[in-house]
């Protein structure tokens, strides 16, 4: 299954699907640019979400992802990054 | 109990017969079994059909959402129980130093569900599919690092597995290093291996019972004895030093006074863990009031238990029992529960009973059998053995 856009909505229901929910406010409100430690997210979480990601869009994700985007807005960028690249 | 003895401040117990520490005591006093069929999965094409079985357990009411991708069915009961121990011990781990507090715990086998699905996973869909959180949720350490993570707890702290020697094992750890001066340790075992790709394994012992009438599937000392069945549980205790349980006020279950562990070698080490334990203790055979035996329900293995316990306190010198018969043998968890059980004995004086079984006279024990029995108990032993040679013996006081 291939699809051409990834949004933050995306991205919480995987990260929800994978990972579970945090406790606190967690994903609500404006978290584009919340470091995902303090949404309540850790290393693994993200490595379950990128797994997940991978299989749902049809795409393979850099390693670096995980690692260097550290808050959703960077991890959205890197995903639609990917995508675009597979579309071409 | 002196200053620098190692205390029981709280329980935590997880059983077939009972969540929660009332749940099971108001259970096993009276002789009630929670051996039944399993209902887990189908086990009709496996040679044994029992189980004791936790039933109403539903960990979503009791952990945080994120914790529940990421653990196995032995993970959560483990979660549970620490924090039953710590609410019953009084303590909030929130207000204390994070390295005065460790956890230690043994494990049989790890998280064995989670891994079956994930194994499953591999194998029908590929790589891709397995979780991430496989990479810990299997691990035999897992339940110590969960415990360790929700509660801050980063003193010393590691898992035993010494299969189901562990629960006593793990206890004797955090004993030492209560010793050497950590404040609070989460001590005990849990274990859950209910799930087909566990059952399978469980099975390769040999010593399931292939009997499908829970009265007649689990007699340890009984000439009828062929095997036993397998449970889930266990339970985990806040041990403390009595220094510091003092300090704080703590009330007290008791103390763990002796203990010792041996291998078989030539000969079998039972009996010898038993008089290293006592020695540990300073206390003599007469001491003891009860105890609970390992009721390995298989005839050489009774007969190795029962010639130990006849050689150290004499024919029919002691109270036995094996309150396992009730919950099935629940493997690193048992002898955990045991350990629990033993204070909550002690603390109404009562010897919870080991049923249906008919105790063969050439044992020379004196097995507290179908009804539970009044005693005034301060001393209990209690006894596990491990597959493969493992041997562990536990003094407990009030």
């Amino acid at each position: 299954m291939s699809r051409s856009t990834f949004t933050l909505d995306d991205l919480k229901r995987i990260l929800l699907e994978g990972s579970g929910a945090p406790e606190g406010d967690g994903l609500d409100g404006d978290v584009l640019d919340t470091e995902f430690t303090d949404i309540g997210y850790d290393s693994l979480a993200l490595l379950e979400t990128s797994s997940r990601i991978e299989r749902e869009y049809g795409i393979e994700l850099d390693e670096s992802v995980v690692g260097e985007a550290t808050t959703p807005r960077a991890f959205i960028a890197a995903v639609t990054g990917h995508l675009t690249v597979a579309a071409a | 109990m002196t200053a620098s003895s190692v205390v029981v401040t709280g329980l935590g117990v997880v059983s077939p017969n009972g969540l929660g520490t009332q749940g099971h005591w108001s259970a096993s006093r009276v002789g009630k079994s929670a051996i039944g069929p399993l209902t887990r999965f189908d086990a009709t094409p496996y040679p044994a059909k029992l189980a004791g079985e936790i039933s109403g357990f539903a960990a979503e009411e009791h952990l945080p959402s994120r914790l529940m991708p990421q653990t196995d069915q032995v993970t959560r009961l483990s979660l549970v129980a620490a924090d039953w121990a710590l609410a019953d011990a009084g303590v909030n781990p929130a207000e204390l130093p994070a390295f005065d507090m460790g956890v230690i715990t043994a494990s049989s086998a790890g998280g064995f569900e989670f891994s079956q699905n994930e194994l499953k996973s591999l194998w029908s869909k590929g790589g891709e599919y397995v979780s991430a959180y496989q990479s810990f949720a299997w691990f035999y350490a897992v339940n110590t690092g969960q415990i360790s993570i929700r509660n801050g707890m980063k003193g010393p702290s590691g898992v035993v597995v010494t299969d189901q020697a562990g629960g006593l094992d793990a206890v004797a750890q955090a004993r030492r290093q209560i010793r050497k001066g950590t404040s609070l340790v989460v001590a005990g075992a849990v274990d859950a291996l209910l799930c087909s790709w566990g059952w399978v394994g469980l099975g390769t012992s040999g010593r399931l019972s292939t009997e499908e009438e829970p009265s007649r599937a689990y007699l340890p000392f009984d000439d009828r004895a062929a095997g036993h069945v397998p449970g889930e549980g266990g339970a985990l205790l806040i041990l403390e030093s009595a220094d510091s349980a003092h300090a704080r006020g703590a009330e007290v279950y008791g103390e763990i006074a002796g203990y010792a562990a041996t291998f078989d070698g030539r000969e079998p080490g039972l009996r010898k863990a038993v008089e290293l334990a006592l020695a540990d203790a300073g206390l003599a055979a007469s001491d003891v009031d009860v105890v609970f035996a390992d009721g390995a329900a298989e005839p050489e293995l009774d007969r190795i238990e029962a010639e130990a316990l006849v050689e150290v306190f004499g024919e029919r010198g002691v109270p036995v029992t094996a309150p396992k018969t009730m919950t099935g043998r629940l493997y690193a968890g048992g002898a955990a529960l045991d350990l629990a059980t033993a204070f909550l004995a002690m603390e109404e004086g009562l010897i919870p009973p080991t049923v249906h079984t008919e105790p063969a006279e050439r044992y020379g024990l004196d097995l507290v059998v179908s009804q539970p029995r009044a005693a005034d108990v301060r001393t209990a032993l209690v006894l596990a053995r491990g597959h493969g040679g493992f041997n562990s013996a536990m003094v407990v006081r009030s």
